[in-house]
């Protein structure tokens, strides 16, 4: 019996030693190194998306130390980030968080992708009173908790594909008829995101008193959604709504042009980062699709670190050999959001950097960013792009349309 | 080694575990984690080491716990329909002693509930032998992970956010921290009665051959039950506190985790030596320190590194530490061997 | 309801989830046969079965990229597989044939997860698909629409399956297979190389699930950490059909895959998988329930 014991002392102590020589972390800034945190889906289903997140952090980083780094207090930092993979799962998106703050030492945290893993975060990252500038958690329901220590880039999910409703209206009206004669059809991914994203246009459609005629939830192991276009095409909606990041995405370039599935406009997320303008990979079949981008390198916004748009967009390319997705541009400005405030800041106290954040009002090649108390960004519009030759075109807002709508889509 | 000193040791070791989190202030929830591992790996081996019925379902109670505890603790104290709208608090955060009494309600709901569960799904399936339990068991995890994640109530997809732990002198990772602890303790100590009783003569003799146990005259279905719904109890009681320990629920990856938890369960169980009762708990601190380090040191290869590790467990190892050990030197377990002393 | 009743007024679409159904359920059932090929011999459970149809389709993938017509990647993937299969069986495999089934199920899931991660670190995580250029079977008026591929599947399952009776029955490996199957003591005492069998019954396998993953290509989209629902599709087949009964893993299969369909289509797609794992539960609670009456339990 006692050498029943005597293993558990040993592999015990050894247990405790390790966690405790894994936990003599660097601190917040080490030398002249500031350490930025960061978990990201390096596996499982999120893994694409977790790549571009990534990227997006590497490439700021580099980026910024090569330009002289972070001047904080007269002096001059860089920047580096600690990573871990979550695995897309939001129990070790929790875990990690904590394992940043409290073994690593991180004082500054970057987020996550998708808002499942957001939400895991954030509540870990409040209750510390860590700061975590994030630019992949779109969900609504993260800012309705009151959080202080959160501040997101980009537009929360319900303005994804307002505009397109609003278009479908719009269409609607010309054609003479009233806009509650519409018929939308929704398919979204079951996670928090896309949920979020129906959410968005369901509100929107009840608002134009549009019939929903189409409500399915896609599994998350989503290999075919014939079934839901079976009833698509029966019901024949007006608009058809999909959304359920890169995979749901090529699923439904792929089978709506199989099935023959004719909707006059189909609306998606996440196109950009399921390359579906790719000639090889899906021909034309894309064609007339409109997709809800947070970013598109044709804008005209500007930065020091980038220079405009386009720039940042040809930098990525030569970097990394793919045209950013607006997830790697969002993960980016993530970054400079924090140089930004370091820097007014002038501190590494993380209530002063806090305050900075959220007075932060700048222009970054990614778009205006300005915090509202909820810590959400509220100077930047979504855009609504669609696929005309193979090139995405802005058709909405107004102010950002490149081109007019093409209706129905081809 | 003589006695003093050996209860000199237990005594430390008990003093370390008490100690634990307040020595490693930063690795609470990790130490916490551990315990949860070390229960998980202790109800599945009710079933799977002692009764003979290698179960992968086991998650369903630990998933039914915690959404009931959460639904619970959402129902005492907020309006359902703003909650679900806001998909989860508000920030308004309840006081200590509302909070505990909801976790306690929602923890006793869970655990009531995962015993009637118990109870029914056991009449339909613990009389399936075999590989058909096995796979039936799996078909009931997934199945119940899905139902969960297409149900509105429960939040659907979008998950469920449990109420934050209140601000108190003391943190939430020392509170789950104890309360893991004691679970896991009480969970032993119970299993450790109950296999030196007639109960665990009765379930390994179903292991070691049914029909005859049946034939000898006892009540098989009725141990059966009761071996199922004592680990249903327990991870009912676990799967609450850890879907507040984690503060949001995903059906499919946090509550009815069944590629994460539902397979570690086992492996730790076997690690250590499935069949006894401190091959569990041995196994869960040993995979729990590796999985860790791996997820550490070997980013983007870590399951690379855990699927060998799982591999060689189970093929050089199947028996577990515990029965590695006892191979080797079998008098240490009071066994007598000819030709050695 | 609604939907129920959008079949009644408009039986075509039954039809289209019918035809849809049963050509997707011809490509699970080519997985399916591996495993139940696996199972009956060697009594293993193969958790891998998912992520060898993944890898199968990746190796079609890399082929489509050379300028080949992604349908010649079902032989090469199934070759290609094959080898694979042969590896891992002299790796593993062979360690744990003649224990307990259950360590086989743990293994199996170690290597599964292994290769999922390896193929991202190898092929990178993108959502991937082949096409074939094949076009659409369009029949009254467009409200039925098949791909065309999906019979090519359903062609390829057929054949493989006569083509695999064929050779169990007729070739002398193929004999040795059965025979070990019925009883490997006896088969080794024949002097038949049981080892050999082993090794060649896995790998038969692991060459059915690279032809199954060269056709999911073809027909939806790959990535690497998807290949678990192979696994699990495969799993429910054999378990209705049973083992060592080719003909009924092909109707399981089909069955399957038209329920999957219409229980999608009714209940909404969220409840699908769900649908068809409480389906699989009662199937076997029922199974045993009917075996339970021919024995005398105690009460």
């Amino acid at each position: 019996m006692y050498k029943l014991a005597k293993t558990t002392i040993i592999s015990l102590g050894t247990a405790l030693l390790t966690f405790g020589l894994v936990g003599n972390a660097p601190a917040k800034v080490e030398g002249d190194t500031i350490v930025l945190g960061a978990a990201v889906s390096l596996t499982g289903k999120y893994t694409t998306a977790g790549n571009h997140t990534q990227r997006g952090y590497d490439l700021a980083v580099q980026r910024v130390n090569s330009m002289g780094g972070v001047k904080v207090g007269g002096k001059s930092y860089r920047l580096k980030v600690i990573y871990y993979d979550d695995e897309s799962t939001p129990a070790r998106g929790a875990q990690l968080a904590e394992r940043l703050i409290k073994q690593d030492g991180v004082k500054f945290m970057l987020g996550p992708y998708s808002s499942g893993l957001t939400k895991a975060m954030a509540p870990v990252t409040e209750k510390h009173k860590v700061p975590m500038v994030e630019g992949n958690g779109a969900s609504r329901s993260l800012f309705n908790k009151g959080y202080r220590y959160l501040f997101a880039v980009l537009s929360t999910s319900e303005q994804y594909l307002q505009e397109a409703i609003n278009l479908a209206a719009e269409q609607a009206i010309k054609m003479g008829k009233s806009p509650s004669s519409v018929k939308v059809a929704v398919a979204v991914e079951n996670d928090p995101f896309s949920l979020d994203i129906r959410a968005g246009v369901l509100d929107d459609a009840k608002r134009h008193g549009m019939k929903v005629v189409v409500d399915d939830k896609l599994p998350r192991e989503l290999s075919d959604m014939s079934s839901t276009l079976t009833k698509v095409k029966a019901l024949k909606p007006d608009v058809l709504v999909v959304s359920g990041h890169s995979k749901g995405a090529s699923l439904a370039v792929r089978q709506t042009t199989q099935m023959r599935v004719k909707t006059p406009i189909m609306a998606m997320t996440h196109c950009e980062s399921a390359k579906v303008t790719s000639a090889e990979k899906f021909g034309m079949r894309a064609e007339g699709i409109l997709c809800a981008s947070q970013w598109a390198p044709t804008m005209t916004y500007r930065d020091n670190w980038f220079g405009s748009s386009g720039d940042y967009a040809k930098t990525f390319e030569s970097a990394y050999g793919y045209v950013p997705p607006y997830q790697a541009a969002e993960s980016t400005a993530s970054v400079l959001v924090w140089v930004d405030a370091l820097q007014r800041a002038g501190s590494f106290d993380t209530e002063k950097v806090r305050d900075a954040l959220s007075a932060t009002n700048m222009q970054t090649f990614y778009g205006n960013i300005k915090f509202d108390e909820t810590g959400k960004n509220i100077a930047k519009p979504m855009v609504l792009r669609q696929i005309q030759g193979g090139k995405y075109k802005v058709v909405a807002p107004t102010k950002w349309a490149s081109d007019p709508l093409v209706y129905p889509r081809p | 080694m003589n006695k003093a000193l050996r209860t000199s040791l237990g005594m430390a070791l008990a003093l370390l575990i008490l100690a634990a989190p307040l020595i490693l202030p930063n690795y609470q929830t990790q130490l916490a984690v551990l315990w949860l591992m070390v229960l998980l790996a202790l109800t599945w081996d009710i079933m799977g080491g002692q009764m003979g019925y290698n179960s992968f379902g086991n998650i369903v109670y630990f998933g039914v716990g915690m959404y009931t505890t959460a639904v619970i603790q959402r129902g005492l104290f907020f309006d359902i329909d703003e909650y679900a709208h806001v998909a989860g608090g508000t920030g308004s955060q309840l006081s200590l002693l509302d909070y505990l009494l909801g976790l306690g309600l929602g923890l006793t709901g869970g655990a009531l509930l995962c015993v009637v569960l118990a109870v029914i799904l056991g009449a339909g399936i613990l009389g399936l032998r075999g590989h058909y339990f096995a796979i039936c068991t799996l078909g009931l995890g997934i199945a119940a992970g899905e139902i969960a994640s297409g149900w509105d109530y429960l939040g659907a997809g979008s998950g469920l956010v449990t109420p934050l732990f209140p601000e108190t002198f003391f943190g939430r990772g020392i509170f789950f921290y104890y309360y893991f602890l004691t679970l896991a303790s009480l969970t032993f100590v119970v299993l450790r009665y109950l296999y030196s009783e007639r109960f665990g003569l009765a379930i390994n003799a179903i292991r070691d051959d049914e029909d005859k146990a049946e034939s000898m005259g006892l009540y098989t279905t009725r141990y059966k039950t009761i071996a199922w719904s004592v680990s249903a109890v327990f991870l009912a009681l676990a799967g609450g506190a850890y879907g507040n320990l984690i503060g949001f629920i995903d059906p499919l990856d946090v509550a009815f985790a069944g590629p994460t938890f539902g397979v570690w369960m086992v492996l730790m169980a076997i690690l250590g030596g499935k069949g006894t009762v401190w091959g569990p708990v041995i196994g869960a601190t040993i995979f729990h320190i590796t999985q860790e380090l791996f997820w550490t040191y070997l980013l983007g290869w870590q399951r690379v590194a855990l699927g060998l590790l799982i591999v060689v467990i189970v093929v050089f190892f199947p028996l577990g530490i515990l029965g590695w050990i006892r191979e080797r030197w079998p008098e240490r377990f009071g066994e007598r061997v000819e030709g050695k002393q | 309801m609604d939907n129920l009743l959008l079949l009644v007024d408009a039986p075509v679409f039954s039809l289209q989830l019918l035809i849809d159904g049963l050509l997707a359920g011809a490509i699970f059932a080519l997985a399916a046969y591996g495993m139940a090929l696996v199972w009956g011999v060697m009594n293993i459970i193969n958790i891998t079965q998912g992520e060898f149809v993944i890898l199968g389709g990746f190796v079609t993938l890399y082929l489509s990229y050379l300028g080949v017509h992604p349908l010649w990647g079902v032989p090469v993937s199934a070759l290609a597989l094959f080898i694979v299969g042969w590896g891992v069986y002299r790796l593993v495999i062979f360690r744990i044939v003649d224990r307990d089934l259950f360590i086989s199920i743990l293994a199996t899931f170690g290597i599964s997860i292994l290769l999922q991660q390896l193929m991202n670190q190898i092929f990178g995580a993108d959502i991937q698909n082949a096409d074939p250029n094949l076009g659409t079977l369009f029949l009254f008026n467009d409200d039925v629409a098949i791909a065309n591929i999906k019979f090519v599947a359903l062609a390829i399952t057929i054949v493989v399956g006569a083509l695999l009776i064929l050779f169990l029955r007729k070739s002398r490996i193929g004999q040795a297979i059965r025979a070990t199957a019925q009883s490997a003591r006896a088969a080794r005492l024949m002097g038949i190389d049981t080892d050999r069998v082993y090794a060649t019954t896995y790998a038969l396998n692991a060459a059915l699930c690279g032809a199954t993953g060269s056709l999911v290509v073809m027909t939806w989209v790959i990535h690497p950490f998807i290949g678990l629902i192979y696994t699990v599709r495969s799993f429910m087949i054999v378990v209705v059909a049973g083992l060592g009964n080719l003909a009924g893993v092909v109707v399981a299969g089909l069955g399957l895959g038209a329920v999957e369909n219409f229980a999608g289509f009714l209940l909404g797609t969220e409840f699908q998988a769900a649908f068809v794992f409480s389906l699989l539960v009662i199937i076997l609670v029922w199974r045993n329930y009917r075996l339970g009456k021919k024995r005398q339990y105690l009460r």
